[in-house]
């Protein structure tokens, strides 16, 4: 495969955090000494200030009272009235100060973002990474849940584990093939029912003539996630990436409605129950995943480390240089002869598949009801991948142990549905400072400056808009 | 009663609402010819310019009993502005914390659709917290009488004052783009937006009225809309997708084909509601959509504003 020219020497990386080595191919970049404290009263300092204190007064609403209706900016006013703004204020101009002052944190900053400038080939990294590290932190994993309450174990299953492999498989598609999919959960609700219809007479009124254990419909799901994927992918990805974002939602939001309103079939609003548990019953073994949270962890576990190993290796197969291809040069990558239409739709498949999957594991824990469907979880996955970093499998796991760690922890404190105005800031928040995420995959991050520089493109959307400046 | 007798009434329904729909579908076709992007969080923008208008004309409307005559006109008109100025607002700040950041570092598409999607879900659910998460009703602003028949169905003062007021905005728009320097820059820029800088256009500055026009018509829609149903914090969700859709089936970038694609999808979406059920509306526009996506993904009058990809 060959990538994007790279102009400029891809220089050592010890040197980049040099003002030299910021310069981009696309020239240099605005470096502005600013640890002169007469600096402060420059109209841009000012302006720093005016903006850091607008967040800090945003930030006092966002945690301030609910309101409601009938006196609707009471709620705002109280917050911004309230003692409490002298702390966001202090905040806001302590904040202000380190960023005007701190040079060394700016040398550090600088570190953080400065741009990946190695040949394409070491852009992917040694394979697999440290094995050290991914044991140690595989052990943790194992370890961790043991010291935890069973409250906590729970989330750690319903939480962290089901929405780290949804993210591993929204990370192919948005990660790997460039595209973004605001649909996913319904994949998801896909596998859930489809567990649901062969598994119990009793959980919906519609069920399979014959029951199954919820291994067979492992298969079936993923299968009919795939092809779910298919069939809104092939007339939508033909057409421009963008478009797939808005059909995917409306997807997504019609799968919620028809799982909350077909009483006859899905339940309704009540959602399915009586599922029964994940069981083996092969060659003399007997067990079964009972109400117990642990052992549902580590079966998820194990999935997850297989699936992350199988992704791995699916980037660095021929399909996942050709993704790559098509990310920085759609028009290149078909020129050269990669079927970029199958290429994409293949993708979106795979991550209709390992979400469909993921259902069924979602299903086999006995009850759900379509609120798990809706269209916040999917936007919640969104924001998993885009935190830990698109493109890295070690990033969206950790991307969703953070967050859904922060809403475990935040339980008492926010209200389940206020939370999202925090992952909505997350989000915004990422994209405009740290568009790899917390933990970038090198090759996404390389892309990503250097289509910001004017060199190639990050993902299978077309041009950047109008009026990008590089 | 069969299709045939309701076929009118359905008809000015239809037509009431996708003027609304079509409203929305500006802001999102003006940004799309402008920027070549969908603007996800214009559903917010007009959900926001919704409670502006709503809360206005609220505080202002006196105890008991509805207005009428002059009052309601004022009650309106001040329910239109505040609702427009508030969406004019929204989008400004939208364009500015969610776009311009990434505008200066020309971030990747993909970036942009995601900062949009993170400010979605931010508007909706800082709405929620503020407002409330019921849905919030609008009392009456005037007396909302059958004004006169039309083929025996029914034209109510609301349907009137809806459809009045939306046919303004969108032949006030369309002058404005097609008449007037600054929709002469607005094209310009959607043409070809490198050509437009060496003409001399500024590009920024055109990105940003073009924000602020969508959002003054969003949130006049946004008025419109609570004067209808009612508002509630994710009340954008659905009118945006449609508006979305309104935009894709007229050709999207394309100011007359938005105006008609939300005509068109009203009147669809009346009909197929009456003959399949009330429930499945949102279903039928999602089909409407991915039809056109299939059979004439350019639109019925094609992407003329900006270029076709």
């Amino acid at each position: 495969m060959t990538g994007p020219n790279v102009p400029g020497q891809p220089a050592p990386r010890s040197s980049t955090s040099t003002r030299e080595g910021r310069e981009g191919p696309g020239g240099p970049r605005r470096v502005r000494p600013s640890w002169h404290p007469a600096g402060l009263r420059s109209p841009a300092r000012l302006r720093q200030l005016g903006v850091l204190v607008l967040l800090g007064l945003l930030a006092a609403v966002v945690t301030g009272p609910t309101g409601n209706s009938d006196h609707p900016l009471r709620a705002a006013w109280d917050s911004i009235a309230d003692p409490r703004i002298v702390l966001f204020l202090v905040i806001a101009v302590v904040l202000w100060l380190i960023v005007a002052l701190g040079g060394q944190l700016r040398t550090l900053a600088v570190r953080w973002t400065t741009p990946v400038r190695e040949p394409v080939g070491a852009a992917y990294g040694r394979r697999g990474g440290p094995i050290a590290l991914n044991l140690a932190l595989l052990a943790v994993a194992i370890i961790a849940p043991m010291l935890f309450s069973t409250a906590a174990q729970q989330w750690m299953v319903d939480g962290v584990g089901i929405y780290a492999l949804l993210a591993l498989g929204l990370n192919v598609v948005v990660g790997y093939a460039g595209l973004l999919d605001l649909g996913y959960i319904a994949f998801f609700a896909i596998g859930a029912y489809t567990t649901a219809y062969f598994t119990s007479q009793t959980a919906m009124p519609w069920h399979a003539p014959f029951t199954l254990n919820p291994f067979f419909v492992f298969p079936i799901a993923l299968l009919l996630a795939a092809l779910a994927g298919v069939v809104l992918g092939a007339p939508t990805l033909r057409l421009r990436g963008d478009y797939l974002a808005i059909v995917t939602l409306g997807f997504g939001e019609i799968i919620h409605l028809l799982a909350n309103n077909a009483d006859g079939v899905t339940n309704g609003a009540r959602g399915a129950f009586g599922v029964p548990h994940l069981s083996i019953h092969l060659l003399g073994i007997d067990y079964t995943w009972g109400i117990d949270p642990l052992p549902y962890y580590y079966l998820l576990l194990a999935i997850i480390v297989i699936v992350m190993i199988a992704f791995g290796r699916l980037e660095r197969s021929r399909i996942g240089r050709s993704w790559a291809a098509i990310r920085e040069d759609e028009i290149a990558a078909e020129a050269t002869g990669v079927a970029t239409l199958r290429l994409k739709l293949l993708a979106f498949a795979i991550g209709a598949s390992v979400s469909g999957f993921a259902g069924v594991l979602f299903a086999s824990k006995q009850f759900f009801n379509p609120q798990s469907f809706s269209l916040q979880a999917s936007f919640f996955i969104v924001a998993v991948v885009i935190f830990g970093g698109m493109g890295s499998r070690l990033g969206v796991v950790v991307g969703a142990v953070v967050l859904q760690g922060l809403t475990f922890y935040l339980r008492d404190l926010v209200a389940p549905a206020d939370r999202y105005i925090y992952f909505g800031a997350v989000i915004v928040t990422m994209m405009i400072f740290r568009p790899q995420g917390l933990v970038p995959s090198r090759r996404r991050r390389r892309e990503i400056e250097l289509s910001e520089a004017g060199v190639g493109a990050a993902d299978a959307l077309g041009a950047a808009p109008t009026g990008a400046r590089p | 009663m069969g299709f045939f007798d309701q076929f009118w009434q359905l008809t000015i329904d239809g037509l009431m609402v996708g003027s609304l729909y079509a409203v929305i579908a500006l802001g999102y076709t003006l940004v799309y010819g402008v920027l070549q992007l969908i603007n996800f969080a214009h559903s917010e923008v007009f959900m926001l310019g919704s409670f502006g208008g709503l809360f206005a004309a609220r505080a202002l409307l006196p105890d008991g009993g509805v207005p009428g005559g002059f009052q309601s006109v004022y009650l309106v008109a001040v329910g239109l502005a505040v609702g427009a100025l508030c969406g004019a607002l929204a989008a400004f700040t939208l364009e500015r914390v969610a776009y311009r950041p990434l505008r200066r570092r020309s971030a990747p598409r993909l970036a942009y659709l995601i900062s949009a999607i993170g400010a979605s879900l931010f508007a909706v659910n800082l709405a929620g917290k503020e407002f409330g998460r019921q849905n919030v009703d609008l009392p009456d602003l005037f007396h909302n009488d059958t004004v006169f028949t039309l083929f025996g169905a029914d034209v109510s003062t609301q349907s009137l004052v809806i459809f009045a007021v939306a046919i303004a905005m969108l032949v006030g728009l369309d002058r404005l783009v097609a008449g007037t320097r600054l929709g002469q820059g607005i094209r310009a820029v959607a043409q070809d937006a490198d050509t437009a800088v060496l003409m001399g256009v500024n590009v920024e500055r055109i990105i940003i009225v073009t924000f602020v026009v969508g959002g003054l018509l969003a949130g006049a829609g946004g008025f419109l809309y609570a004067m209808t149903f009612n508002a509630s914090y994710s009340m954008g969700f659905v009118p945006g997708v449609k508006a979305f859709t309104a935009a894709v089936l007229g050709g999207i970038g394309n100011v007359r084909g938005a105006m008609l694609g939300g005509l068109l999808l009203g009147l669809v979406e009346s009909y197929g509601g009456y003959l399949f059920q009330a429930s499945y509306k949102d279903v039928i526009a999602f089909l409407v959509l991915v039809a056109i996506l299939m059979i004439r993904p350019s639109g019925l009058l094609g992407e003329r504003l900006g270029r076709a990809a």
